[in-house]
């Protein structure tokens, strides 16, 4: 499968930059940002607030299954300049363990066309250490490990 | 931990991902390695030993000549640390992509 999503992540830096090309011109891409209902579905969250505009704020929350809230995040809109650029904060809400507190981290997200039917999104991370950002990176890992004992708690719940 | 912090150290270098891509296809000496760079022999030496210590690159002799190659299971570690990130982000922006060209055809 051709890799179309890159990361920098160089070491001892607290910043990370995504960069991917969408087949999409690049106000589709934009709106797919803009759209609360749009971003729900890909995202695969609950759009709770979402005001696209300087000092505005937003929050996404996803539930499982069983109503629980898995993940909640939200944060505040600086810059809100259709089909060019988003920077606003990003904070989760619920860390996965209370000894991790995660810190706020800023995000300039930047939408370029790159033809008239593709364009290309550049999301630029800061974070507050090199240590959050390291952390940030593992929790998809955290997540897999989660994950797994999920489905072998099911698993002995059945076999009980 | 420490060492794999070394490895992200020596990658982040743009003349030490060039020395890997390098010998990523063939085992090299550092003479013909050097021959590709600007930089002073000494330099891509120093080079050579950071990729070496971090065991990125491991060394072979053959007669008088020491011979540099990748470390193939070390790089795979790397790439490894970040995979399951990019593979998140890939994965949404995917599914972006395809409820967008939706979005475009409903219109």
């Amino acid at each position: 499968m051709e890799r179309k999503t890159t990361i920098q992540a160089e070491n001892g830096k607290q910043d990370l930059l995504i960069t991917r090309d969408f087949d999409l011109p690049v106000e589709l891409l934009f709106k797919a940002y803009q759209e609360p209902e749009l971003v729900a579905q890909w995202m695969g969250t609950t759009v709770l607030k979402l005001e696209n505009k300087q000092h505005g704020g937003w929050q996404f929350e996803t539930t499982d299954a069983q109503n629980k809230v898995v993940f909640r995040a939200n944060g505040v809109i600086h810059e809100f300049m259709p089909n060019r650029k988003i920077t606003r904060t990003f904070q989760m809400e619920n860390p996965p363990t209370s000894a991790q507190r995660f810190e706020v981290q800023l995000e300039f997200l930047e939408f370029e066309p790159l033809t008239v039917t593709t364009s290309r999104l550049t999301i630029h991370t800061v974070y507050r250490s090199v240590a959050s950002r390291d952390l940030m990176m593992q929790l998809p890992f955290a997540k897999g490990l989660n994950m797994a004992h999920n489905r072998l708690q099911t698993i002995m719940n059945q076999v009980n | 931990m420490n060492l794999r912090r070394d490895v992200f150290q020596a990658i982040a270098d743009p003349t030490r991902r060039a020395i890997l891509l390098l010998v990523a296809t063939q085992a090299m000496t550092a003479g013909a390695i050097a021959a590709n760079f600007d930089t002073a022999r000494p330099t891509v030496s120093k080079h050579l030993q950071i990729l070496t210590e971090c065991e990125l690159l491991q060394q072979t002799q053959t007669g008088r000549e020491i011979y540099y190659h990748l470390n193939a299971q070390k790089m795979k570690d790397v790439a490894d640390f970040i995979e399951p990130f990019r593979a998140m982000w890939e994965e949404r922006f995917t599914r972006l992509e395809t409820i967008m060209k939706q979005y475009k055809s409903d219109k």
